[in-house]
């Protein structure tokens, strides 16, 4: 692709409208997120975060009758622009779901398969590409010997942080975490947790959670929705120490969601 | 009073499955103990000899082999048009009314009997002046077999969760590279079984080639080449007045019967097999 | 890095795709419809010649001299076909329901793979099968316990194969349908202090309903259609059946006995191609009002 696109991928939504059957969602969303950092975005429930985070990748166009306007720049390409290849705003924008969701096939598969659908096929790469992204996720100890077993075998917590690799395969710049240890025992959770603190400087890692405490534990930065709009967003000690809007106050203290 | 009526209502319906799982088994010993007597080696082994329908030497590895050789040829056909019916049906038609129109239109075609798509090739046969050959058999059991296919193939692929396709879709794959290497690996078991079950209905199958594949003691070495079938084997030496044929033609029915067998057990082995990549 | 090679021929196949999977589903609709044209263009000759209520009232077949009364094919086929569906439909439906609420996941575990065993018996050996023993049966046991006589190749013989070909389609869609009712229902009708019976009754069969008739629509259409089980034991003869004894003579017997064999006669040609359309237009008929009752069954959600 042109060189215009190793340009820092700090994103900027601009003026970001989403309407969902009749119902605006998201109702003019602006906002900057920071490269290399963890942006947690924080909010009561059907807000509007899963939203935000699928505007971003796009999988917004699998809702059917979605009206989205604004922009998402992701360094200067617009995400939104109707012009744009799909499967490369994907590879580079990685998302992990709330639950995990191995595809059918074995634990090697499961990874190669951005890699190989993007034009990978020297199975030497391949391999390298796997056991790094194994390793980084801590899983290759546990699973280095049965990399041909169905990932369907492995525990849930497993499962999560081989989709967390699936992504890191595809050697994103930014990464898309949508509740992404509210499946996981606390164990797994932390793992999870501490894997992206240690990647975090590599990646932009946009975070969505219900766990004010975990936001605490993890992120630089805050985005705070609600109701479809954005509230406040800043640097995490600002926003937890000295809320300026009242609605984020009442949130944090715990009055609403 | 209730008592009364529940333990008479459960024993009809004991009696009923027995009665169904009873005729299963009377259908399958009475073929198989009327058969077995004729059933020697050369009847697998041999085509029919000289006086072969006079009761003399021979076997009916002609119609074996044919029968093969039209199920496999139509199932390949089905296979090829129906599989990406079905990926049309789930992933390009997504919820447009097209997809509901083609289904409906599969369901009719599902529900032709096969004699009926047999004259529709024949007549065709006739207007193009086609002879009857392996070549039609093949067509007129693909006919009838495709929708079946296709319906089976759509069934198993609209259970394929959704959460699989995002998660492929959210990796940059395109449309085709989810269907075709997570969708139908998911649905792969289903696939396989869809496929043995047309297999066993080509191979099956009487009324629809009755017309079209002709018939013929040697197997056939070209597309072109009459061929005979298992199920016209065991019809025509049915008709046979010679009791020495027609227990042949009960021998065969052995044959038949193992074949399907045979395709039921391949069937639960391969989903077995195949059940351990997909995800629950 | 990833190599970015052949974006351009990812996305460009996959709108390939797009077009390419378009044409199993059109080709297989233009078939339906050149089936249709194609019987109609060959059924038009004995249209024009004789009128339809006679074609379909009239009991005089001699094709000779002209004269194609289908009454007693059709009423052979629908002789048959009821027999065949009185039969099936109780047994089947109690079969379903057994499995479905009452039977040991053991007694399933068995059953089910029998009834699909049964699904994938050729017609033929069911043929055979009713040649072997139930032809035999009624000629020495049953006819002479009736007091009538009868060569055992007959209306009866073909309802009675036909039931057992029926038997799977009927039970497994039957066994789908009432398996769907959701459990909440009938732990509703139990926690009143229903019996098992009653819930059955007057909840899951309720419930059910709409299914278990569509799943008797497709069997019929099954029946209907059938051809080389019926043929090989119902007699052939062109007769209107007066009794479940008589031979018969259904519609699909008579195209698969006698379609291309009499080519010196056009008029016979035409006259199998209306019995030809007969079938086809019935058996659609009923697809299409298996799929209303289906759609409205999918509506109410079950
Ligand atoms: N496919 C859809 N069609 C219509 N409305 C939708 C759809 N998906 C989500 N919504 C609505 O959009 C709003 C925002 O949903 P979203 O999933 O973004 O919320 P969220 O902040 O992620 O909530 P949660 O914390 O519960 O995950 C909700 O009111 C929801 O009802
Ligand atoms: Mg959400």
């Amino acid at each position: 692709m042109d060189a215009t696109e190793s340009v820092a991928p700090e994103i900027r939504v601009r003026d970001l409208h989403v309407i969902l059957e009749k119902r605006e969602i998201l109702k003019g969303i602006s906002v900057e997120i920071p490269k290399n950092r963890i942006t947690a975005i924080i909010g009561p429930s059907g807000c509007g975060k899963s939203t935000l985070l699928r505007c971003i990748n796009r999988m917004i166009d699998l809702v059917e009758g979605a009206s989205v306007t604004g922009e998402v720049l992701i360094g200067n390409v617009d995400a939104l622009s109707p012009g744009i290849e799909l499967t490369e705003l994907r590879r580079r924008v990685g998302m992990i779901s709330q639950t995990p969701n191995p595809l059918p096939m074995s634990i090697f598969d499961n990874i190669a398969f951005g890699p190989r659908i993007h034009g990978e096929r020297d199975s030497k790469t391949l391999d390298a590409t796997v056991s790094r992204c194994l390793k980084t996720v801590g899983l290759w100890n546990e699973v280095h010997e049965r990399l041909y077993d169905p990932a369907a075998k492995l525990s849930i917590g497993q499962q999560q942080r081989l989709c967390l690799a699936r992504a890191l395969a595809m050697e994103p710049e930014v990464l898309l975490c949508d509740e992404i240890t509210s499946a996981l025992d606390p164990i797994s959770a932390k793992h999870i947790e501490s894997e992206l603190l240690a990647i975090k400087n590599e990646y932009t890692i946009i975070f969505v959670t219900h766990i004010l405490r975990q936001a605490r534990r993890i992120a630089d930065h805050v985005i705070f929705l609600y109701l479809g709009e954005l509230v406040e967003s800043g640097p995490a000690a600002e926003i937890f120490s000295s809320p300026k809007d009242p609605r984020t106050k009442e949130y944090l203290e715990g009055v609403f969601g | 009073m209730r008592r009364i009526e529940e333990a008479v209502f459960k024993a009809l319906m004991v009696i009923s499955l027995f009665i169904v799982l009873g005729s299963l088994l009377a259908v399958i010993l009475v073929v198989v103990i009327r058969g077995a007597p004729a059933l020697t080696l050369s009847m697998v082994t041999q085509v029919p000899q000289g006086g072969f329908y006079l009761g003399k030497e021979g076997g009916i590895l002609n119609a074996i082999i044919g029968s093969l050789y039209v199920a496999t040829g139509a199932t390949l056909i089905a296979i090829v048009i129906a599989l990406p019916f079905a990926w049309y049906l789930n992933q390009y038609a997504g919820k447009s009314r097209f997809a509901d129109i083609f289904r409906a239109i599969l369901d009719i075609a599902t529900g032709v009997p096969s004699l009926l798509y047999g004259a529709f090739a024949f007549s065709i046969m006739l207007a193009i002046g086609a002879k009857t050959s392996l070549l039609w058999g093949i067509l007129t059991i693909a006919l009838f077999i495709t929708p079946l296919l296709a319906r089976s193939f759509d069934e198993v692929i609209q259970t394929v969760p959704f959460k699989l396709k995002e998660a492929s879709f959210a990796l940059g794959a395109t449309r085709l590279e989810t269907v075709l290497y997570v969708v139908s690996r998911q649905a792969l078991p289903g696939i396989l079984t869809g496929i043995l079950l047309a297999f066993g209905r080509g191979i099956g199958d009487a009324a629809s080639i009755l017309f079209t594949a002709g018939y013929t003691d040697s197997i056939p070495t070209s597309l072109g080449d009459p061929v005979a079938t298992l199920p016209l084997a065991i019809f025509f030496q049915l008709g046979s007045p010679i009791p020495a044929v027609q227990a042949r033609a009960y021998a065969s029915g052995i044959i038949l019967l193992a074949i399907v067998l045979i395709l039921s057990v391949v069937s639960r082995v391969l989903t077995k097999r195949y059940m351990k990549y997909v995800i629950k | 890095m990833v190599r970015q090679k052949g974006i351009i021929s990812r996305r460009y196949r996959d709108l390939i795709a797009e077009r390419a999977v378009l044409i199993p589903a059109i080709l297989v609709s233009v078939i339906l419809i050149a089936m249709v044209i194609v019987f109609l263009d060959k059924a038009s000759p004995i249209f024009i010649t004789q009128p339809i209520t006679t074609l379909l009232f009239s009991s005089s077949w001699h094709p000779l001299s002209g004269q194609f009364g289908f009454f007693p094919f059709i009423s052979g086929t629908v002789w048959v076909t009821l027999l065949a569906m009185g039969i099936t439909i109780p047994i089947s439906i109690l079969s379903a329901v057994y499995l479905a609420e009452y039977a040991h996941r053991r007694v399933r575990g068995v059953a089910q793979p029998l009834i699909d065993l049964l699904a994938g018996i050729p017609s033929v050996v069911f043929g055979l099968f009713g040649i072997l023993l139930i032809v035999p049966l009624i000629k020495e046991q049953i006819a002479p316990l009736a007091g009538v006589n009868s060569s055992g190749y007959c209306v009866l013989a073909g309802g009675l194969v036909l039931a057992i070909m029926v038997f799977p389609i009927v039970i497994s869609i039957s066994y789908e349908v009432i398996r769907a009712v959701p459990t909440e229902m009938r732990e509703a009708a139990l926690a009143l202090g229903a019996t098992r019976w009653e819930t059955v009754k007057f909840v899951v069969l309720r419930k059910a309903l709409t299914g278990i008739i569509a799943a008797i629509i497709l069997g019929f259409s099954r029946a209907f259609g059938e051809t080389m089980a019926v043929l090989m034991v119902v007699g052939n003869v062109p007769i209107v059946p007066q009794s479940v004894f008589d031979p018969a003579y259904p519609i699909p017997a008579l195209i698969a006995n006698n379609y291309g064999e009499m080519m010196s006669i056009p008029a016979y040609d035409s006259a199998l191609m209306f019995a030809a359309l007969i079938l086809f237009v019935i058996v659609v008929a009923f697809n299409i009002l298996a799929r209303i009752v289906l759609v409205r069954v999918y509506r109410k959600g079950v």
